[in-house]
């Protein structure tokens, strides 16, 4: 398998086409902004939260195959977690992504991105959502 | 006309990296060997501190650091004290801006840029905008990729303090009329700033000719090493520019309350420069006015008009920028609905480096209606079989892609 079909697995590009969680929520929480300064990629993150579990979780913005897939499936995975275990699977996906450890299996679909290590320029196409993600936990704790 | 395939050979990394398809010069290009032993001979030979010491290699080093200078003076048809070695056009931009705009920018005056402006001559005058209540207005470009010239009429009053337009877009490749808006601009009593950072490596350039008052260029973009760049300001308004860096090697004579200053270049190079890279940037001006730089831009165009002519044959691809004698060796594009970054991705792993993103210019691709683009550029070693496999490798990855897009 060449690296390019290591990285654009089918699972990955039916995500990128057609995002689940994609939009903004009517009345959330906090709202969290990321942006890929190489690219000009913007995301925004939604989160409907009562500073402890993740009720409810939506993205918006325009980016690569990459980045949407990566969203769409982060949204899937952490809806109804708990902000610890919603931090876990960020520390296991960055693991995954950032230092190429081993896909940890809770993290599902993900582990599709693994291929994403070898490739350092799309790194943070990967990491884009849950750099958001991580900051509106923040967000959301301290409101 | 260029021998592309055979000035391949004076370039080490193609060397190192056997098939490497570098089109990715017009972020920065790569170095011939009489640059890289330019530099390397100052070391091993001639180093020491430049206008400093009184001492035999000092002086050689101060005479290499001087005849720099004078090649890049000779490069762009200048005379060397109007030559101020700066890091890259970015510093060049932000001195001008800084050093100018502080004294002579004042609430309710004009800065007029363009619509294609690299960000480097852009946010420095935003920040000094917010500083002084000066306000930007931006001369919009055509559909076509050129500058709106009945726009660029209307906008400039006598209100219009600074003129900042780009020599080359970095993302359509369009070369804009500089003479002609700088001179109505001067007429109007603007200063006019020119961002050469592709004009300069890719064009045949008299700053004399282009009725400007400075003009940046950074050198790693013609062939010189990173950390060198010019600053060109016609003799008097250099003369007129406050400091913007302090410290030694810019003064006359210091006290702890006051000091005078030095006369220009000196005035605007603080501290110890970056001398290797000054050498190598002499060097590399040598090595373009060698192969010519009327050559250097028939080759580009060429390149340019071939690969243009290929790339129609790609279904779905989508082409930016102007077509005619007034553009140089950059192509951006887009193909279907696939984001640049996946697109690139996909032509590395061809062994084809494009650039992807905005390229640091997103007001024009704002203008565009897209966020980002691919970009091809080409200099001096690309030939027409590395346009070939750029074809070949777009063409791969349209086919890889076909269902997703």
């Amino acid at each position: 398998m060449s690296l390019l079909e290591e990285l654009y697995r089918e699972t990955i590009m039916i995500h990128a086409q057609k995002p689940h969680n994609f939009g903004a929520l009517a009345n959330p929480t906090v709202e969290s902004r990321g942006h890929n300064t190489s690219c000009g990629d913007m995301i925004t993150i939604y989160l409907q939260s009562d500073g402890e579990r993740i009720a409810d979780v939506s993205f918006q913005g325009q980016g690569c195959a990459i980045s949407q897939s990566s969203a769409s499936m982060m949204t899937d995975l952490v809806k109804g977690r708990s902000f610890s275990e919603a931090r876990e699977l960020i520390k296991k996906f960055k693991e995954m992504v950032v230092e190429g450890k081993e896909a940890a299996p809770e993290l599902g679909d993900l582990r599709a991105l693994a291929g994403v290590s070898k490739l350092h320029s799309r790194v943070k196409c990967a990491t884009l959502a849950w750099n958001a993600l991580e900051q509106a936990l923040v967000e959301a704790q301290n409101k | 006309m260029l021998d592309a395939q055979a000035l391949k050979g004076d370039f080490p990394i193609f060397a190192n990296n056997p098939g490497l398809v570098f089109l990715d010069s017009a972020a920065s290009s790569q170095k011939p060997r009489a640059v890289i032993e330019a530099i390397s001979r100052y070391y091993e030979h001639d180093h020491a501190n430049v206008h400093r010491g009184a001492y035999a290699l000092s002086e050689r080093a101060t005479e290499a650091y001087e005849t720099a200078r004078r090649q890049m003076a000779r490069f762009l048809g200048a005379q060397p004290d109007e030559i101020v070695f700066v890091r890259n056009a970015t510093e060049a931009l932000n001195l001008t801006a800084y050093a100018w705009g502080l004294e002579h920018l004042r609430s309710g005056d004009e800065i007029l840029l363009t619509e294609m402006e690299h960000h480097a001559n852009l946010v420095p005058w935003q920040l000094l905008a917010r500083r002084s209540g000066a306000r930007i207005r931006a001369v919009p470009f055509t559909k076509e990729g050129r500058l709106d010239l009945d726009a660029f009429a209307a906008m400039l009053t006598d209100r219009t303090r600074v003129f900042g337009l780009t020599q080359m877009s970095n993302v359509l490749g369009t070369v804009n009329p500089v003479a002609e808006l700088a001179a109505a601009a001067r007429e109007r009593g603007a200063l006019v700033v020119v961002d050469g950072a592709q004009g300069a490596p890719h064009l045949p350039v008299r700053v004399s000719e282009l009725n400007a008052d400075f003009y940046a260029l950074s050198g790693h973009k013609m062939l010189g090493p990173t950390g060198a760049g010019v600053l060109w300001g016609r003799r008097e308004a250099l003369a007129d520019l406050p400091p913007f860096l302090g410290g030694g090697n810019m003064i006359e004579e210091v006290t702890i309350e006051r000091s005078s200053y030095a006369p220009p270049p000196q005035r605007f190079e603080a501290g110890t420069p970056a001398i290797a890279e000054a050498i190598g940037l002499g060097a590399a001006a040598d090595y373009l006015m060698a192969l010519g730089m009327e050559n250097v831009w028939e080759h580009d165009r060429a390149l340019l008009e071939y690969a243009l002519e290929r790339l129609a044959e790609v279904p779905d691809l989508h082409l930016y920028g102007p077509r005619g004698e007034d553009r140089g060796g950059v192509v951006a594009f887009n193909l279907g609905s696939l984001h640049p970054h996946d697109l690139a991705s996909a032509l590395d792993q061809a062994g084809v480096a494009v650039r992807s993103g905005h390229h640091c210019a997103q007001p024009l691709h704002r203008r565009l209606g897209v966020a980002a683009s691919a970009r091809a550029s080409f200099y001096v070693y690309n030939t027409r079989e590395d346009v070939e496999r750029l074809l070949q490798a777009l063409k791969e990855a349209r086919r890889f892609f076909a269902s997703w897009m």
